[in-house]
Parts: structure tokens; C-alpha cells; sequence
């Protein structure tokens, strides 16, 4: 049985068939007896001082029961960033507080002054509608570098817009610039990654209740880190102790980062549920989502790479401009940063990286980790100026990749940028993606495109991300204020079958289906005997949420542990009953044995003697069978690739059509193939969009003006090709229990460098001196590159 | 958005200039305009119904006019709250020159969105705020040329509030607009 659905076997995902047939149950569908609706009123300047607030006409309105405005939440807390930087200086960041809703200040378009609390939505819409807010406007605070000169500040008591100004390593600053003063050649590039809604398919929603007679607090929300919402809560927001609140994430439609964070509907949904003693519930409408979602990317760069005569990597030096937003969300200094500044040495075995990251409060949305979360910006800019520097010494760009990589018996590799890489072979990477692409028949490919018209591209990639984030002990010392450990509890049921409650939250990711692949390939047993609990923090121990392609590299771990501990205690009752020893048995294919005799006892059997103990030494051994784990790993992990794609462009009118796509990843072990494959598409699909299309834009006075999906281009399937995805050259991780990496991300890293390469390498085909084009790559952006240049 | 231009209304500079400081004459020229109260001194309180994009909205607001140096230029600026649609604003900075019998109009017009106005109809809003300078200034020049009391039809259609009605009505507007102007 394990063998059908255990590790390696691509199972059909068992969530789907909830999903895909509307029976899922997500925040929104939870109706609950008496409750009523929260809207917000927001903000539709970008930056002003809240000069009044006239709450007393919506208060009239039918319906009414309760506004608040940021007065109600003075005398709590804010919503802290959960990652201390400190700058080149030594000087710690900038954290102005971010209160529940806007006071004194309103800092972005759909900052949040003030909700209403009605009987329905359409009652608290128009109350919202009726409140008179007198703001006297200031400049809004757009863009990166003007925010640095100017002096107006999205936050005036800091007197600066700048949060930090963080060097990468510091000590390396000396030794890279005269790298790249004495190198031979020096290629310098300027680029954007674009900002982007990551546009979940379910947007937030928030519904606080409070018991009356216990004084206990629950709060659904659309989280893909309930036991942090909690911590947050409790710790620094509202105070109220974690052993009054629970909150639960039920199904959630997607995140991609956006759901990691606390944000302040949820203290305000359960602040009004206590005022009121009635269940509150919010749910964003699209707008809103647009408006308040924590965005991505959003870094301007200048990367410079230096090289020897043999074409050598000597030296990598970065600046960056880090938009974060108004206010700092949970995340968002640790993504410029340490998610992206440490991967800066690429797959590469370059002996010097500086990196440079001035991170800036503007009046626009905050900034947050979208999947990926500061890899692929790392990997863009580096896959990027590398093309651009093999086009200037006139070198194959596979061929200076694979001069310069880390070599299969270099490992484990300390990287300029800090990390130590425990696996990977980057070359068979790139062997098999040359051969499952076949990008032999790319000339005649070409050719075929020429004859109608058209300029084809090859564009090629490698990346190294770091997943599985990550050690306490190490981000400790990085500055991160929470541990990255995870956990997990395995219940064996008296009658055999078993829950295993997960920290980490399944929301798109397959958890449900992967998770008891493990457990019952270490067992023995059926699969489907095994559910997973995740999303609510009064069943599972603790966990630190989904993000980072976290799941199965830590929270996986921690129940391999657990699942260990089950099968040692295990053994003891199976020895009781088979009056033998207990290193004379032998667990194997879900049954126990005393090795030597054909004396044996199922799981099963021994789950039940587990919880009926009659003659039961329980002086030796505790009745039940649960076991709990905490599983903190010793690194993170790093998956890499080697990914091309040919594109094509029409050269009338600037058009890119990405033709074929082809993922190489090592992700290590692999538990379900298909699985696996499905969040590459994902991912891939993401990547493209972000290549191509997507784009998030502010206008000079702070207004959004790709706020819905007229304006803001999201990728459909006849946008996307079909895809090759390979993961046949893994390379196991070395440090965890499952050899596993983590795949939720690399798709997204690895595509928009390698769609751009290839969109540069067909202009260069069609004589067109066109050397760079920023993100997106819509088709008047290639069109007028064309015209530019010449 | 900015755009700037120019008018030569056939009448003196004394006569525009009155104009320009007219409630009614404001009221009749301001598209989509259906209440208008107020002095020049003063500032007007003005109801204005239009249909951008996707939203249309009634918005409340005041127009103002100030940097008055007589019969040569002013400022006209005025915002308007549309309730959940957001808000507009926008300027005129107004010249006159004499020009023989005629006075020579020139603006820079400077406008504004904000809220849902601008997420939902960025993609159309320079066309719409440059057809509304338009006809404004259209309307300005044919109530001037017809006289001080406006005249009815202009009327109509300018306060229609009816917006779809007011873009399909435009040409005609304009061309019989312009057959006056001769």
C-alpha cells in the first residue's frame, strides 16, 4: 500500500476534488448566527493630516451599531516589522508605528480611517459613505530617489524617508571595489523589478468573535500563518493573552505572500466583536485588494559585474532602491535583505559580492515577500547582467555560466554573499535542460520563425534560491525577532487511522495529500487513513506558517520526527505484546515482528492496545499514541535551476510570445512528482506575467491607477505556453530528514530573467542593438527599444 | 493631466471678463453642471453630475476664483467629492488679451482624480478631462457671443446630467458651436 501512495508517488491532489468542485470552505462562507459586517472607510488621497472625522451622520444611518477610528486604538499597539536591519552605521531601522487604523496621518491611497459596523454590508457601505473626513493634503512621496532628497516624509516624526541603508557584507566592501576597479571588463546594468499585486483568487477576509462568557476571542482569517496572527495579536496589538484567542485559517484561495501577514482588519474585527458582543465579519471586495494587499518586488538596481580576460567572475557589486511602502509590514525588511542579499553570489563561485540596499517609505501600499520574496529580484539582476556581459566579450552565455559555476565536489560552498550551499550540481542542471529543450534544434527552429517574420530568441537562466526558511539560530543573529522552526503533532487514533496536525497551512500548496504520503511511507500504511489538521491554532501545537517554500523542508520534518517518535513507542507496546524484547523487533511494511520467529502484530493492533491497555505495563510505557515534534532545521535549503525559453517577436508591432519553456529544477527529493510539477506551472505562470504583462502603477500624486483587472494585466493560459518541467537531476538536501528543498517559488525566480534573455536575444537576431528592456515587457516597450535603437 | 489652449471670443474684454465671474454663466458652462451657488467673491457651490469610465457620480465641490488681476487673468480651481468615486480637482489659470474687437482666452488647465476615479478610469481620464476643458471653454464662448442671458438649449444639454446623453450630444454640441461661432 505505502508503496501506491507513498514518498515518489505522484497522487492526485485529494484537496482538489473540494476545490474544484465548490465544496470548498473558505473564511467568507462561514455564516454565523447574528453576525454583522465591517467596511472600511479609506483613504482616497495618498498623503494628508487627518484634520476631523465626522462619524455623526453615518452613526444615523439604518443599521449603524459601532464606528471606530484610529482614535479607538491609541492606546493599543502597532503591527511590527518581525526583522531588525540595521544600517551600514550601525544605526537600527526606522519603525514608525502602523496603527490599526490611520490616526493622525493617512499615508497611502486605501489607508483605513475609520469602519463601520452594521447589520449588513449595504447598511455599513453607505454609513461609510456618510463619513466627513477633512484631510489637508500634502505632496505625495513616490518615487525611490525623490523620497531621499526630499523633505517630505510619509512619516514625520522619523524625519527621513529612508528605513536603512544596509550593506552586504560590509567587510566585503573594500576587497569588491577594487575587484571591480582593476577587472578587465566591468558590464553595468540599471534595471526594475516591477511592482506587483500578487492577486490571490480569494481576497481577505476577517471575522472576529467574542464569547461572552468566557471572554474568549476566535478569529477566521484568510492566513497562511494563523499561530503568528496570534503571537502578533497577543503580543504586540491588542494585548489580548494567546490563551484567550484562537484563530483559525480555514481553506484560504491563494496567498502568495500576501496572506503571511497580520493586518490591521483583524484586530479591528475582533475589537468590534468585544464592543459588541456580536460576530463581526469583513471580506475585501477586489478594489481593496488592489489597494491594501501587501505588494512585491518593487526594487530599482544598478548591478555591476567584473570579469578577467577568460571571462571570470570577479566580483559583484549592487545598489538597490527598496520601495516598502508606507507603513512596514510584517515582512519587509527581511525581503530586500537577507532573502535577496545573501543569494547575490548566484550559483557562482565569484570570490567578491557587496550589496547595497537603501530601503524607502513612500505613500504607496506596503511592500511585502510575493513568492519568491527577494530570490527573484537577487536572481534577475544576476542572470540579467550576466547575459548582458556575455553578449559584450563576445561569449556564449551558457558557456560563461558554466565556466563560472560551483563545481558538484565543491560542496558544501561558503558564497561571497554568506551562505553555505550544502548540494547541488548546477552543470547537470544545465546538461539536461539543454537536452529536454533541445535546444540543438533551435536554429532551425529560428529559422522557421524568420520565414514569417518573426525574431525568435533563446533566453537561459540559472538560479539558487534559499528555501525552507530557515534556522533560529542563524536568523537570530540576522536580526529576525521570531524562530523559523516548525512543528507537528501525529495522533494514531484507537482504531489506527491518524491525524497529524501541521504547522505549516496549506492554501493551494497540496499539503493534504504530501503530508500523509510521508507519514505513510514511513508506517507503512494506507495513506488515506491519514488526515492532515492545519489552519487553527487550538488543534496544532505552534507552527510558523507557509511561506518560503517552507512546507515540507521544516514542517515536513517536524512530522518525520514525530513519526519516528510514534514508531519507537510503538515498537515498546508491540514488543509488550509480543513478549519480546524491544530491539528484537523490527517495524517494516506496517507490521511488527520479532526478528527470527513468525511472531507479529499490525499497526493497527498496536494502535488499539495503545488506547484499550489492558495488561499494559504502565509502569514502562503512557497509554495513547501521540507524538509531538519541533523541528528546527541546521540551514536552509537551496534549490537551483537551469531554465530557457524561446520567445517570439513580432518585429511590426513589439509583440512577445513565449514558445517554449522548459524548467530544469533540483528540488532534492522529491515526495509527489506531480505535485511538484503543478506548483513549477504555477509559479512559471506567475514569472511570465510578472516577464510580460503584470505592472503595478502610481501616478506622481500617489493614486493607483492599476487598480483593477482593466488596467492591471494578469496572465491568462493562451498568454502561456505549454511548459517542460524536469526534476529528474536532484541532489539531496543534506541537513533534513526527507532530503527535500522546497518548490513553491523557483518557477517565479527562475522565469522572468530567462523570458527577458530571450526577448534581447531575438531583437540582437533581427540586427536590433536593443540591450536591455525593463519589466514588463508589454509590446510598446519592445517596439520602442526597436525604434530607439535604430 | 495638463493641456493648455487658446479662444478668440468675439466680444470685449470687459464683456468676458463679467462672464467669467457669473454664477450663471459658470453654471451653464461647467459640463454635466446642475447646481451652481455662490459669488465670485465668495466662492460657488457647485453640484456636478459626470460619467467617467465605469463610474459616474454626482459631485459636491467648490469652484474658486482667485489671482484676480482685472480684465487680464484669474484662477479658476475647483474640487469635487464624489463619495465612494473619489474625487476630482482641477484648475484654469485664465489670460485675456485684447485682440481689436475681440478678447484673445488663453488656459492652462491642470486636473486631477483620485480614488476610485483614478484605479478604475486612469485609461480614459486625460481624454475626458481635456473633452471637458473643451467644452467648457466652448460653452464659455458661445453664452459670451449669444450675450449674458445663455440660451436654453446650451442650457439643457449642459445640465442634462446625463452623461452618456452629454458624450453622444458633444459633436452635435460642438458643431452647432462652432456654425454660431461664425
Amino acid at each position: 500500500m505505502p508503496k501506491d501512495g507513498g514518498i515518489g508517488a505522484p497522487t492526485r491532489r485529494r484537496e482538489d476534488y473540494r476545490f474544484l468542485t465548490g465544496r470548498g470552505r473558505y473564511s467568507d462562507d462561514i455564516k454565523t448566527q447574528g453576525e454583522c459586517a465591517a467596511i472600511f472607510a479609506r483613504s482616497t488621497v495618498a498623503h494628508g493630516t487627518i484634520k476631523s472625522i465626522d462619524t455623526s451622520a453615518a452613526a444615523a444611518m439604518p443599521g449603524v451599531l459601532a464606528i471606530f477610528t484610529g482614535e479607538d486604538f491609541v492606546e493599543v499597539g502597532g503591527n511590527p516589522a518581525g526583522w531588525l536591519i540595521n544600517s551600514r552605521d550601525g544605526e537600527p531601522m526606522k519603525e514608525p508605528k502602523r496603527p490599526v487604523l490611520a490616526h493622525g496621518k493617512v499615508r497611502h491611497v486605501g489607508d483605513a480611517y475609520a469602519a463601520v459596523i452594521a447589520e449588513t454590508v449595504q447598511q455599513a457601505r453607505d454609513a461609510a459613505e456618510m463619513i466627513e473626513i477633512d484631510i489637508e493634503e500634502h505632496d505625495a512621496v513616490v518615487n525611490m530617489k525623490d523620497a531621499l532628497a526630499g523633505t517630505t516624509y510619509v512619516h514625520d516624526e522619523i524625519g527621513t524617508n529612508q528605513c536603512f541603508d544596509w550593506g552586504w557584507i560590509e567587510d566585503n566592501r573594500a576587497a569588491t571595489d577594487a575587484a571591480i576597479q582593476g577587472a578587465h571588463h566591468v558590464t553595468t546594468l540599471e534595471l526594475v523589478n516591477n511592482r506587483l499585486v500578487p492577486n490571490a483568487m480569494e481576497t481577505r477576509c476577517s471575522i472576529g468573535h467574542y464569547d461572552t462568557g468566557t471572554g474568549d476571542y476566535t478569529l477566521h482569517t484568510t492566513s497562511q500563518n494563523p499561530h503568528l496572527t496570534r503571537l502578533l495579536l497577543s503580543a504586540f496589538v491588542m494585548g489580548i493573552p494567546e490563551n484567550k484567542l484562537t484563530v483559525i485559517a480555514p481553506d484560504v484561495g491563494g496567498g502568495f505572500g500576501s496572506k503571511i501577514y497580520h493586518y490591521g482588519e483583524e484586530a479591528l474585527v475582533l475589537a468590534a466583536a468585544k464592543k459588541l458582543g456580536r460576530t463581526v465579519k469583513w471580506t475585501s471586495d477586489r478594489s481593496e485588494a488592489f489597494q491594501t494587499d501587501a505588494h512585491g518586488r518593487d526594487h530599482v538596481t544598478k548591478i555591476e559585474l567584473a570579469l578577467d580576460e577568460e571571462g571570470n567572475f570577479l566580483a559583484f557589486r549592487t545598489e538597490t532602491h527598496a520601495n516598502v511602502g508606507a507603513y512596514l509590514s510584517n515582512f519587509s525588511t527581511a525581503t530586500p535583505t537577507f532573502l535577496h542579499g545573501t543569494l547575490m553570489a548566484g550559483n557562482y563561485t565569484v570570490p567578491n559580492v557587496y550589496v547595497n540596499v537603501k530601503a524607502v517609505f513612500t505613500n504607496t501600499a506596503p511592500v511585502d515577500a510575493y513568492r519568491g520574496a527577494g530570490r527573484p529580484e537577487a536572481t534577475y539582476s544576476l542572470e540579467r547582467v550576466i547575459d548582458m556581459a556575455a553578449r559584450e566579450i563576445g561569449m556564449d552565455p551558457i558557456e560563461l555560466r558554466r565556466k563560472n559555476f560551483i563545481k558538484p565536489d565543491q560542496y558544501p560552498f561558503a558564497s561571497a554573499a554568506g551562505l553555505e550551499y550544502d548540494s547541488g550540481n548546477y552543470d547537470a542542471l544545465m546538461d539536461q535542460m539543454e537536452k529536454v529543450a533541445d535546444k540543438a534544434g533551435f536554429a532551425a527552429r529560428r529559422a522557421e520563425s524568420e520565414s514569417k517574420g518573426l525574431l525568435r530568441g533563446f533566453g537561459v537562466n540559472a538560479y539558487v534560491e534559499a528555501c525552507g526558511i530557515a534556522p533560529s539560530n542563524l536568523v537570530g543573529v540576522l536580526g529576525s525577532r521570531v524562530g523559523l522552526y516548525d512543528a507537528a503533532t501525529v495522533r494514531v487514533n484507537a482504531t489506527g487511522n491518524l491525524s497529524v496536525m501541521v504547522g505549516a497551512h496549506s492554501h493551494g500548496q497540496g499539503h493534504e495529500t504530501v503530508f500523509p504520503q510521508v507519514v505513510a511511507e514511513m508506517l507503512g500504511i494506507d495513506p488515506g487513513s491519514i488526515d492532515i489538521v492545519h489552519g487553527d491554532t487550538s488543534k496544532i501545537p505552534f507552527g510558523m506558517g507557509t511561506y518560503g517554500s517552507r512546507s515540507l523542508a521544516v514542517c515536513g520534518s517536524a512530522v518525520v520526527r514525530a513519526t519516528e517518535k510514534i514508531i519507537v513507542k510503538a515498537t515498546k507496546i508491540a514488543a509488550h505484546m509480543l513478549e519480546a524484547d524491544a530491539a528484537d523487533v523490527e517495524f517494516k511494511d506496517g507490521t511488527f515482528s520479532v526478528v527470527g520467529t513468525n511472531q507479529s502484530v499490525s499497526f493497527g493492533e498496536v494502535a488499539l492496545k495503545a488506547y484499550i491497555p489492558h495488561q499494559f505495563p504502565i509502569e514502562d510505557i503512557e497509554p495513547g499514541l501521540e507524538e509531538t515534534a519541533f523541528y528546527d532545521p541546521a540551514n536552509f535549503t537551496y534549490p537551483s535551476g537551469a531554465y530557457c525559453c524561446e520567445v517570439e517577436v513580432d518585429p511590426e508591432t513589439g509583440k512577445v510570445r513565449v514558445n517554449r519553456m522548459t524548467a530544469v529544477d533540483d528540488f532534492g527529493n522529491v515526495i509527489n512528482p506531480m505535485v511538484v510539477t503543478g506548483q513549477v506551472h504555477g509559479g512559471l505562470g506567475q514569472g511570465i506575467g510578472q516577464a510580460l504583462m503584470e505592472n503595478t502603477t502610481y501616478d506622481s500624486d500617489g493614486q493607483l491607477l492599476s487598480a483593477s483587472y482593466m488596467d492591471y494585466a494578469m496572465p491568462r493560459a493562451d498568454d502561456l505556453p505549454f511548459y517542460t518541467v524536469d526534476h529528474s537531476q536532484g541532489t539531496a538536501c543534506t541537513h533534513n530528514p526527507l532530503g527535500v528543498k522546497g518548490c513553491g517559488e523557483a518557477g517565479a525566480i527562475g522565469s522572468p530573467p530567462t523570458v527577458v534573455n530571450a526577448v534581447i536575444d531575438a531583437l540582437q537576431s533581427g540586427g536590433k542593438n536593443v540591450t536591455h528592456i525593463d519589466m514588463p515587457v508589454t509590446p510598446h516597450r519592445v517596439w520602442s527599444a526597436m525604434k530607439n535603437a535604430g | 493631466m495638463n493641456l493648455t489652449g487658446s479662444r478668440t471670443i468675439n466680444a470685449d474684454v470687459k464683456t468676458v471678463w463679467a462672464a467669467l465671474l457669473d454664477p450663471d454663466v459658470l453654471k451653464d458652462c461647467v459640463p454635466g453642471c446642475t447646481e451652481m451657488a455662490g459669488s465670485a467673491e465668495e466662492g460657488f457651490e457647485a453640484k456636478v453630475v459626470q460619467k467617467v469610465g465605469p463610474i459616474k457620480a454626482t459631485f459636491k465641490g467648490i469652484v474658486q476664483i482667485s489671482d484676480r488681476i482685472e480684465y487680464q487673468s484669474l484662477k479658476i480651481s475647483g474640487e469635487g467629492k464624489g463619495g465612494p468615486a473619489g474625487f476630482a480637482k482641477g484648475g484654469a489659470d485664465v489670460r485675456l488679451e485684447e485682440q481689436g474687437d475681440s478678447t484673445v482666452l488663453n488656459y492652462d488647465v491642470e486636473a486631477k482624480v483620485g480614488g476610485k476615479l483614478a484605479q478604475l478610469g486612469s485609461r480614459v481620464i486625460d481624454g475626458f478631462a481635456s473633452k471637458m476643458a473643451d467644452q467648457f471653454f466652448e460653452n464659455f464662448q458661445n453664452a459670451v457671443e449669444k450675450g449674458p442671458t445663455g440660451d436654453t438649449t446650451d442650457e439643457s444639454a449642459a445640465s442634462s446630467g446625463d452623461a452618456p446623453a452629454a458624450e453622444t450630444d458633444e459633436p452635435k454640441k460642438g458643431w452647432l458651436g462652432r456654425i454660431r461661432g461664425r
